[in-house]
């Protein structure tokens, strides 16, 4: 299949035999409406927000090292010692894209993000990506620009940060009864 | 630059409200009368299949308003796998989706080979098939359980049950747990599969096929059961495909789609299955494609049996999977072997995937990235009841609340799996 007409296209990357388109967030929708009309992935499997801060360092939440500064993922014992290529922001989403016709075509639709950069909303395109939107902005907080009904949707109303981000601790629920209480 | 119309209504003729696609909201002349009621049904409440709240807006017996509250079985799955090995991570996905426990570890670990590029031999290959299939017998049990017994048809729940036993026996037999078996390794399975497992699972295939004529004697004859089901929550196919709808909800919409035929992994390619598909795209297609499907992984079962082959159970690759016990008293390389991936748990290349597998549920799908160090990156699951439920308001549209029992019911959904 060819990808070259996808508007805001900036490259095309192929691995573990699938394919992932990545895109201009400026240009999101016309690239989704492209892919949707023209090329038939008329069915929205899921979007994906992804955090990469730290990646290829250490000292993320949830990194196990030792006391010595010895990180278990730099081991200098064995294999994949390769640093991790760069990723070029610190958010990626990723929308998981279906064609339902004969072959089953996927692939895979990617922009990235800075914090706090918003990525227009595809409802209007795939009115499934009306959950998955708001859990990304609920358990990642990528704020979607133009999404009809954008609340919190797993966690409470009043939870306060976005759980699945590297920054956000391990056992992170804050102590409701301090000192001064 | 061609830019498309400001708001282009692509789905044209469809019953999915707007703006919002997953919120029925109360027309503007009913709201300004006084006879709107707001109900709160669920979160606690027996036929919502744990904890699902939906918030109605009834006007008399009519469903006027309706949005679904989700998040009360949130556990954050997602997040602790992350600061889990690869190894332990397998531990979590059947905890999600705790009915079809079975494809929610399949996902994960096809996942995983798929980034480490690892052979599977043919008898794990099929084994999973056969575990999965049951597997969807034992889920869909479960659905027909549960919703008839929420449409007053009591006795449903007991012989669904029944069978859904001797499964879980066929489980506990192959792996010593009855749910939660965590029996697939990336790699193959944990272990072999123990002597008399095919002949139990030989007697259950002779048994299954009457235990579901006799179902349907129950529950397909009676009037009041088709009553309540015929022409209720109705799905088109566009609107469906539209909403992600997927599984037995999409094949009831009309929608000839089974990833297991399209896209086919493990042995689906194979063996022989037919898939079911009804048009109407209400409560009882969806039933209709349950029972059949029933059948047609009885049939799968089947032909596992027949064919199964022997040979090694998981693939021989020291670096992923666990030496063999006995060498562990004799081989000092196995004793490494076996404390590193135990402690520090074995490394992923790099990189990003998605994997689907057609669950009882629909498409259960699974998006891992690997930084290519011993724990995942990110691991989002795609929890078909979590798509399912978005599509309750544009079931619902000029329902009444006793059909809103069997509209949840028959888009078959499990909290933990959309709450994750």
């Amino acid at each position: 299949m060819n990808f070259n007409a996808v508007p805001g296209l900036v490259e095309v990357k192929q691995a573990h035999g699938e394919t992932t388109l990545v895109v201009d967030p400026a240009r999101l929708i016309e690239a989704a409406l492209h892919l949707r009309d023209e090329l038939g992935f008329n069915f929205l499997s899921d979007i994906a927000a992804t955090d990469y801060l730290g990646w290829g360092g250490k000292g993320v939440s949830g990194s196990i090292a030792t006391a010595s500064g010895r990180d278990l993922n730099r081991p200098s014992t064995q294999g994949f010692q390769a640093l991790p290529s760069l990723k070029p922001k610190r958010f990626a989403m990723n929308y998981h894209l279906l064609g339902v016709r004969a072959g089953a075509p996927r692939v895979r639709l990617q922009v990235w993000l800075d914090e706090d950069e918003p990525v227009p909303s595809v409802v209007r395109v795939w009115p499934t990506a009306d959950w998955h939107e708001r859990e990304a902005w609920d358990l990642m907080g990528v704020p979607i620009e133009g999404h009809p009904n954008l609340r919190r949707i797993l966690m409470d109303d009043d939870w306060e940060g976005h759980p699945l981000r590297k920054d956000y601790p391990i056992g992170g629920e804050p102590v409701r009864f301090s000192g001064d209480e | 630059m061609a830019l498309a119309p400001p708001r282009p209504t692509i789905y044209e003729g469809t019953r999915i409200p707007a703006p919002i696609p997953t919120v029925l909201q109360v027309p503007r002349e009913l709201r300004e009368g006084e006879d709107i009621l707001s109900v709160n049904f669920g979160p606690n409440h027996p036929s919502t299949h744990g904890v699902l709240r939906l918030v109605v807006d009834l006007n008399g017996e009519e469903v006027v308003g309706l949005a679904a509250v989700i998040g009360y079985l949130h556990t954050g799955f997602e997040k602790s796998m992350e600061q889990k090995t690869w190894w332990k991570a397998i531990t979590y996905p059947e905890r999600i989706d705790y009915v079809a426990f079975q494809y929610n570890e399949l996902v994960f670990v096809l996942a995983i080979e798929k980034l480490l590029a690892i052979e599977v031999p043919p008898r794990a290959t099929w084994m999973r098939m056969l575990l999965c299939e049951l597997n969807r017998i034992h889920s869909h049990l479960v659905w027909l359980g549960t919703a008839a017994l929420e449409l007053g048809a009591i006795s449903m729940f007991w012989y669904c049950f029944r069978e859904r036993d001797r499964i879980l026996d066929l489980f506990e037999m192959a792996c010593g747990a009855r749910m939660h078996t965590r029996y697939f390794q990336a790699g193959g399975l944990a272990e072999d599969v123990p002597p008399g497992f095919f002949d139990e699972c030989a007697k259950f295939v002779e048994l299954m096929p009457k235990a579901i004529d006799d179902y349907e004697g129950l529950v397909d004859r009676s009037p009041i059961w088709r009553e309540r089901t015929k022409g209720i929550g109705l799905l088109s196919a566009d609107d469906a495909i539209a909403l992600g709808q997927s599984g037995p909800v999409l094949r009831g919409s009309g929608v000839d789609w089974d990833l297991r035929r399209e896209q086919p992994y493990l042995a689906y390619d194979k063996v022989d299955f037919r898939v079911p598909v009804y048009p109407e795209g209400d409560v009882y297609a969806r039933y209709r494609v349950r029972m059949d499907e029933m059948r047609e992984s009885v049939r799968i079962v089947d032909q596992a049996l027949r064919r199964m082959p022997g040979g090694r159970w998981i693939a021989d690759d020291r670096k992923v999977v666990l030496p063999p016990r006995e060498e562990l008293h004799t081989s000092m390389e196995s004793l490494i072997h076996h404390f590193k991936i135990v402690t520090e748990g074995y490394r992923v290349p790099e990189g990003e995937v998605y994997v689907a597998v057609e669950s009882p549920r629909g498409e259960a799908g699974c998006y891992v990235v690997s930084d290519g160090g011993p724990r995942p990156w990110r691991v989002k699951f795609r929890a078909p009841s979590f798509v399912a439920l978005e599509a309750t308001a544009t079931c619902m549209s000029n329902a009444l609340v006793a059909d809103m029992i069997a509209i949840v019911g028959s888009l078959d959904t499990v909290m933990g799996d959309c709450d994750r």
